[in-house]
This record gives C-alpha cells, sequence and structure tokens, in this order.
C-alpha cells in the first residue's frame, strides 16, 4: 500500500521504527498534493520547502532519540484559520491577504511540538462563516467524491484534503458544526471536542463562545490521536477548561458498546430530511442495538428552536470580534490617499475586504444587539441556550450518548444554495444544539445515500468532557461497518 | 410587513463602518429581511423565567499571575502594518480639519 493510503497511526509507526522517514511521507503527500489540487483545491498555500525543512527536523529530532509521540513525523494540513508564522494566514479573506501573523496558535504550536509536520494551509468559508467552502476570497473546493458539489463547510479544504489522500490528518474549527458537516459529506471522520477542551489563542474568532478546534481524519482512532495531541489546558485563553484531556485514543482502541445508553433525538429526522440519509441512520442505529448497545428515543424539544437561536448569537458575536478588522494595525487598507478621515478608511477597507456573507453576519448582529432589539433577539436567544443546555442535561440523564444523521442531506451541488442564506443554514441544523450548549459530539461515515451514492455521517453526541464516548461509539461503527464494506468507506470514493 | 427596511440596513452598515453600494444595500435588506422573519422565531419560545447563558462553561474571571513576560517585539507588532512611521501604526486622521 503506497505511504498516501496508509492511517496516521501507521505512518506514525513507520516512522517511529525507522522503516520510512518524515521526509519521505512528506514528499508522498506533496506528490499527491500537486497531482490532485488542480481538480480539488483543498489548499490555499502549499510550500514544499517549507514542509521538507519541518520534517528534516522531525527526522533529526527522532534520531536523537526525542520522545514525540505517536505522531511524529506525520503531515497534516491545517485549516487556514489558525495562525502560523512560516504560512501566511487569511481565514479565507481578502482583509487578511498575504498576512504573515507575529505569532503561532497553541494549537500550531503544539503540532509542532508533537513532530507533525504541516503541508499547507487549507480553504475555508471567509471567517469560517458557511456550510460549503463557497464563500472563500479564493475560489471553491471540490468534493472528492463529486467535483461538481460541495466539500461542506466552513473547513471544506481540510475534509476535502483528507479525503482525497493529500494528507492523512487534518485541522478545523467547529462553531455552528463546520468541523462535522464537511467531515459527513466528505466520508470521513470529524470531531467537535467539548468548549474549552481545545485552546482557541491564535485562532482568528468568528463567534468566541461557540468556536472549538478538533480533528479531522479517515479512521476513529487517527482522529483521536491528534485530538490528544493538540488539546489540553491553555493559559492563553481564558475560557480552556482546566482538567485532564478525556482518554479518546484508549475509547478508540476499545469501541466497545456493550450495555451502553443509546438515545435517538426524536426531533431530528421527518420533513426536509433526505430519505437516503435517514435509511442509512436507521440502518447504523440498529446495528449499534445488535453490538449490545440499549436504544430508546429521546425528545429534546428546544432542539428545534436551536437554528434560530444560533443565528442570533453567532453573528452578534462575529459583529463584535470582527470589528477589530478596522485597517489600522494589519491586513488590508483602503483608500488612504491623504483626504479621508480614518473611518472612512475603515468603512471602504471593509466594504472591499469582506465578502458578502461576512457583511450579511455583521449587520444581522449589529441589528440584535442593537438597542431596543436587544431583549427580542439577543436576549432571547441567550434564554433559548439555557433551554437547550436543559434538554441535554435531561437526555444523559436517560442516556450514556445521542444520536442523530450529521446532515438532513448528502453534498449539495456547487451554487445550488449560494445565494440563499437560509437553505445554506439548514446544513447545520442537527449540529448546532451542541455548540450552543458546549458538550461533545462526533461524525463518523455511516455509508452512502441510495439516491445520489454520496456520503452520509451519523452524528454521536456525549456530555461536556466525555469526549471519549463520541469515539468509544464512532470506533464501533466503523468496526463493524469495515467488517461489512470490507473497507473503509473511502475505498467506495472514485478515483481521482 | 417586513421586519427590516432598507433604511434600517443602510443605518446598521453606517454603525458597522461598511461603505455598502446601492446594489448591496437593496440585495442584504431583501435577504435579511427572510433571515429575520425566520430567527424571529425564538420569540415564540417560553422562556420569561428562564435565565439567559452568555456561554457554556460556569468559568468568572480566568486571570494568570500578575508578573511581567515577553510580548511581541515592536517589529513584530507592526510587521503587518499598512503603513508605519518611527515604530508605529500610522493612521489616517481621526479628527476634523477644524480640531
Amino acid at each position: 500500500m503506497s505511504l498516501i493510503h496508509k492511517t496516521a497511526a501507521e505512518l506514525g509507526a513507520l516512522i517511529a521504527s525507522g522503516e520510512t522517514s518524515a521526509v519521505e511521507v512528506a514528499q508522498a503527500h506533496l506528490d499527491r498534493i500537486a497531482a490532485v489540487e488542480p481538480q480539488v483545491n483543498a489548499f490555499l498555500h502549499v510550500d514544499a520547502e517549507t514542509t521538507l525543512a519541518q520534517a528534516r527536523r522531525v527526522d533529526e529530532r527522532l534520531a536523537a532519540g526525542e520522545e514525540l509521540g505517536p505522531l511524529a513525523g506525520v503531515p497534516i494540513a491545517h485549516k487556514d484559520v489558525f495562525t502560523t508564522t512560516d504560512m501566511p494566514t487569511t481565514a479565507g479573506s481578502k482583509i487578511l491577504e498575504g498576512w504573515r501573523p507575529p505569532y503561532d496558535a497553541t494549537v500550531t504550536r503544539r503540532l509542532r511540538e508533537a513532530g507533525l509536520v504541516i503541508l499547507g494551509k487549507t480553504n475555508l468559508d471567509e471567517f469560517a462563516m458557511g456550510s460549503s467552502t463557497e464563500n472563500s476570497a479564493y475560489g471553491v473546493t471540490r468534493n472528492p467524491w463529486d467535483l461538481s458539489r460541495i466539500p461542506g463547510g466552513s473547513s471544506g479544504g481540510s475534509s476535502a484534503a483528507v479525503a482525497a489522500y493529500e494528507a492523512p490528518l487534518s485541522t478545523g474549527t467547529d462553531t455552528g458544526g463546520s468541523i462535522r458537516q464537511p467531515a459527513a459529506v466528505t466520508g470521513i471522520v470529524g470531531m467537535k471536542p467539548t468548549y474549552g477542551g481545545s485552546s482557541r489563542y491564535g485562532l482568528i474568532a468568528f463567534a468566541s463562545s461557540l468556536d472549538t478546534p478538533g480533528p479531522f481524519a479517515r479512521t476513529v482512532l487517527d482522529a483521536a490521536l491528534l485530538h490528544e495531541a493538540f488539546s489540553g489546558h491553555d493559559a492563553m485563553d481564558s475560557t480552556s477548561i482546566d482538567a485532564a484531556v478525556p482518554r479518546v485514543a484508549e475509547a478508540a482502541r476499545e469501541g466497545d458498546v456493550a450495555g451502553l445508553r443509546i438515545g435517538v433525538v426524536k426531533e431530528f429526522g421527518g420533513d426536509g430530511y433526505q430519505p437516503g440519509v435517514l435509511a442509512r441512520f436507521r440502518e447504523t442505529v440498529e446495528l449499534l442495538e445488535s453490538l449490545g448497545a440499549k436504544v430508546v428515543e429521546v425528545s429534546c424539544p428546544s432542539f428545534t428552536t436551536a437554528l434560530p437561536a444560533y443565528y442570533l448569537i453567532a453573528p452578534s458575536e462575529c459583529s463584535s470580534n470582527l470589528a477589530r478588522f478596522d485597517a489600522m494595525r494589519y491586513g488590508l487598507r483602503v483608500g488612504d490617499d491623504g483626504t479621508r478621515s480614518a473611518e472612512e478608511v475603515m468603512a471602504l477597507t471593509r466594504a472591499q475586504g469582506f465578502g458578502p456573507e461576512v457583511k450579511r453576519r455583521i449587520i444581522l448582529g449589529t441589528y440584535a444587539l442593537s438597542s431596543g432589539y436587544y431583549d427580542a433577539y439577543y436576549g432571547q436567544a441567550q434564554k433559548v441556550r439555557t433551554l437547550i443546555a436543559r434538554d441535554f442535561e435531561a437526555a444523559f440523564h436517560q442516556v450514556d450518548v445521542l444520536v442523530s444523521p450529521t446532515t438532513p442531506t448528502t453534498a449539495f451541488p456547487i451554487g445550488e444554495r449560494a445565494d440563499d442564506p437560509m437553505a445554506m443554514y439548514l446544513a447545520d441544523l442537527c449540529t448546532i444544539p451542541t455548540n450552543l450548549a458546549g458538550n461533545a459530539a462526533i461524525s463518523v461515515p455511516c455509508g452512502l445515500a441510495d439516491e445520489d451514492g454520496l456520503p452520509v455521517g451519523l452524528q454521536i453526541m456525549a456530555p461536556v468532557l466525555g469526549d471519549d464516548r463520541c469515539y468509544r461509539v464512532g470506533a464501533a461503527v466503523e468496526r463493524a461497518l469495515t467488517d461489512r464494506w470490507g473497507g473503509g468507506l473511502l475505498s467506495k470514493a472514485p478515483a481521482l | 410587513m417586513s421586519a427590516i427596511t432598507r433604511d434600517e440596513v443602510a443605518h446598521l452598515a453606517r454603525l458597522s463602518r461598511l461603505a455598502l453600494s446601492d446594489e448591496e444595500l437593496d440585495h442584504f435588506a431583501a435577504q435579511l429581511d427572510v433571515i429575520i422573519g425566520a430567527v424571529a422565531r425564538v420569540a415564540e419560545v417560553a422562556a420569561d423565567d428562564i435565565p439567559p447563558s452568555s456561554h457554556a462553561l460556569p468559568l468568572t474571571n480566568v486571570y494568570r499571575p500578575d508578573e511581567v513576560r515577553p510580548g511581541l517585539t515592536p517589529e513584530a507588532a507592526l510587521s503587518g502594518a499598512p503603513a508605519v512611521e518611527e515604530n508605529r501604526f500610522r493612521v489616517p486622521r481621526i479628527l476634523g480639519e477644524e480640531a
């Protein structure tokens, strides 16, 4: 088997034993990137020299006997919303074109410390706002399963890179589903850790009370290994949880669900859901039952108002966070001709530097926070947020995990929802409640929809700091389905 | 009745420091009207006695020890600036001519 088709765990073991080197593995992935990027366009920035220099350094550290952990020398694609001192960081926006950050994000720093080799920066919806990666200022990324379709978003470059074997691992951020939804529609694994379990330091902010870094991989174990590599308390993030990282790799290795209580969320399903998605979901629930889990239906009535609450809370936070793009300290500056005031330059720069979705959300958030509307919109949405957290709490008294389809539909065609914001927002219907409550959730592949032959994701939701349960159930599903299919879901994908 | 008017969108754009074109204002006003109509559904939830949550974690006042630590050098801090003068950010005028 070629190096690009191996899992991250396998590559780490081969590099540690000296059977191959970090440089050789990096080169194999750089070759793959060169071959398929014209079709996929997952990356905004690839720099072979910087990548190979990192790989050589890891080989030297290993040769010197340094203990680097199980992913030393494994390549990774890094979402272009984390700051990197040796590569540009744009957040998919023209307002940050060419920007070189003066410091590394904590996630970036921990990747480097664990010996991961960064292949480049991946495409995303501008400032992580979107569900298709069509909102990037730098062009669309294509789904490796069908190049006419979206790879999900906002972390669509990261999902596509892993699904196209350009990288065994990638990073993402999940504010309303931006890891789980792209993972689901590209047939890979994507995890949103417990809020505060992974650091936001150096992550360009969209909605600070929701933004959560997390891993993408082709297997549940690989995602768990990456999760452990960059998670844990960070003094640079005041919302970081000061507690041990849940033992996710151990749970992924065990993958045992016997006796586990699994709740099917009653509110997710029915109208608006693609029949093929619901069929694969129901089969997977039956599979879990056959593996010894106890399945019950659970009602979470507030989840039906999660979407409107999210589209008040997230834009409100974004309108405040994006005020920092003021054309004064970094990034684009437009119209500074000596006659215009700072305020005029600011308004011209922001009008030219931000794309339509970012502008819509800034205006919506400014509206929801304005006096006279604050109580009816932002205040009321915050109350709904409390109700959603209470629904989760009540559910987790009855069951160990909740399950649902990750997305209502499979990957939609590029352009189909591009100018219909409400249709686009529906892609995150099932993923948003977890962001509002701050708990953990994963998406794992559970088959292909009959109508279009495209991947379907199973979402597994666990309590705060119950991340290990997501991996335990995900690994059980993965093991049983891989046996049934005679390989992972990606083995059914058309060759690029 | 529309949820938001074009004039309101223009006002919000000014508050947000976004110099939008007339075409953008027309386009966004129509789209925001649909979006606000949809998100207004939160008002239907009976939540009078429910406390609001601004955040998922019960954390307050997280401080680090008050001790001096190295930060960015002036060169690093200015490295991405659109304009620099005398080791400072150079900005367009911020006061009126008569000030």
